[in-house]
């Protein structure tokens, strides 16, 4: 292979055809809310832990929704519960987490 | 939705293009590119068409390359654009048209900010005054070549001697057509279709008996941004939009590209050859690429011009497999003769990609 000083970067597209959802559909039977998130990101914007590890339910669900596995985020959740206190769709985001989690448990 | 509301909706999409007397101004880069397509454009619209097309030596660059590039501020774009404003005045003439995107776009730019800023226009007056002693009128009409031929395409079409149809099938040729950046993403009204559906290059595509396919990643930028393959060390990003587009457009089999854009025929081209020498993929069919077209070569092939004479040979992805299919003649013993039959000397060729 030639080595032209550059490469690809990696791509962003997500292909729905070929992403695992299986965690995503999991969650959505032990919370059905799941699927009133707009993602309108007032429970990333008010997390406390967001600035300290990095936590954003935002990113957690849509990455979720596509394919991709967000463990490394969910695990910076202080289970504070103040997402659930400001979320316009009345999601338990709490209770959404710690579904999450047991998942992650059983896995 | 009633069929007439449809077609309100869409005249809204529709842009007026005179139909004669045009000022036509050439690209910097486009001759290095693809050496053969604006003499062609003029040969087709001047000399087959009869149409009144001007251009005069005393043109040059019109600034856009250096201004997207960050290397000139852009009241130095808008002098010399004044400049070339005032060659149109002295050549008699009110419509513009330009061969290269980001000169249209470098063009509608400027006279939409001296709309918006008057005192700005004044002050480029008394810099084109002050450095050349000229005056300048506005253009009436600014339109890109491609609106040209897209004007003419049925005229190109009752003089076609081959249609971008496979002969062996009798299929329509498959074909991606790819809109540079500037033509409507900057101002969706000064192209026709506007920046949600283009149809200038679909409808020269339909007029010569090709079909046009949709794929995702369709209005993907081809990855030029200047800067992003300008500087060695973001010519990664560059490349990366082109394979995106590859890779989206890859099932759909295309048969050909067509493009309206200086750089994006470039890149579609080019990176077709760095992505098979670092990947190892390559996206047409039997290890060749997808060939890429200007739409000038397009109607150059259509109306029967020999492929060589319309510099199809600098061309790194090899078009012989679609002149096959197109039913075109062509010698291959003639692909590296140059003007006067002047031996150009073959390429070497590439490892990954098949070329001939």
């Amino acid at each position: 292979m030639t080595d032209f000083g550059y490469t690809l970067s990696r791509s962003s597209t997500v292909n729905l055809d070929e992403a695992d959802r299986s965690l995503w559909l999991r969650l959505e039977k032990l919370e059905p809310d799941l699927r009133l998130c707009m993602a309108c990101g007032s429970c990333s914007a008010s997390c406390t832990a967001a600035e300290l590890g990095g936590m954003s339910l935002r990113k957690v669900i849509l990455d979720l929704d596509r394919g991709r596995d967000p463990a490394p985020i969910v695990s910076a959740c202080m289970l504070c519960g103040k997402c659930s206190m400001v979320c316009p769709r009345g999601i338990n985001t709490r209770h959404l987490i710690l579904s999450l989690c047991r998942i992650y448990e059983k896995k | 939705m009633i069929y007439q509301g449809k077609q309100k909706i869409w005249s809204d999409y529709q842009k007026e293009i005179p139909d004669d007397h045009w000022f036509y101004v050439r690209s910097c880069i486009r001759q290095n590119f693809f050496p053969a397509s604006e003499a062609y454009f003029v040969k087709v619209v001047r000399d087959l068409l009869g149409r009144d097309l001007y251009e005069t030596p005393h043109h040059t660059t019109c600034g856009g390359i250096a201004y997207h590039s960050d290397t000139i501020p852009q009241e130095t774009a808008m002098t010399i654009v004044a400049r070339q404003f005032s060659l149109m005045k002295e050549a008699g003439y009110k419509n513009l048209v330009t061969s290269c995107i980001t000169s249209f776009g470098n063009y509608c730019e400027i006279l939409e900010t001296w709309r918006e800023f008057p005192e700005l226009e004044a002050r480029i007056r008394e810099h084109l005054w002050k450095a050349c002693r000229r005056e300048f009128d506005k253009p009436e009409y600014v339109c890109h070549a491609s609106d040209v031929i897209y004007k003419l395409r049925n005229e190109i079409a009752a003089r076609a001697k081959f249609r971008l149809v496979n002969k062996e099938t009798g299929e329509p040729l498959r074909v991606v057509e790819h809109i540079g950046c500037h033509y409507n993403k900057m101002f969706p009204s000064k192209g026709v279709g506007g920046a949600e559906y283009p149809y200038v290059l679909c409808g020269m595509v339909e007029s010569w008996g090709g079909q046009v396919i949709d794929y995702p990643e369709r209005r993907h930028c081809c990855g030029f941004g200047f800067r992003q393959y300008l500087v060695k060390a973001n010519r990664g990003y560059s490349m990366s939009n082109s394979h995106k587009k590859f890779e989206s457009m890859e099932p759909f089999r295309p048969d050909m590209i067509i493009t309206n854009c200086p750089g994006c025929p470039y890149f579609l081209d080019r990176w077709q050859y760095v992505v098979a020498e670092t990947q190892g993929k390559t996206y047409g069919q039997g290890g060749f690429g997808i060939p890429v077209f200007t739409y000038e070569e397009v109607a150059g092939l259509v109306l029967g011009y020999d492929p060589w004479d319309l510099g199809l040979q600098v061309h790194q992805v090899a078009p012989e497999p679609l002149l096959d299919k197109m039913g075109v003649p062509f010698n291959p013993e003639t692909k590296y003769l140059g003007l006067n039959k002047k031996d150009i000397l073959r390429p070497s060729l590439p490892s990954g990609l098949k070329c001939f």
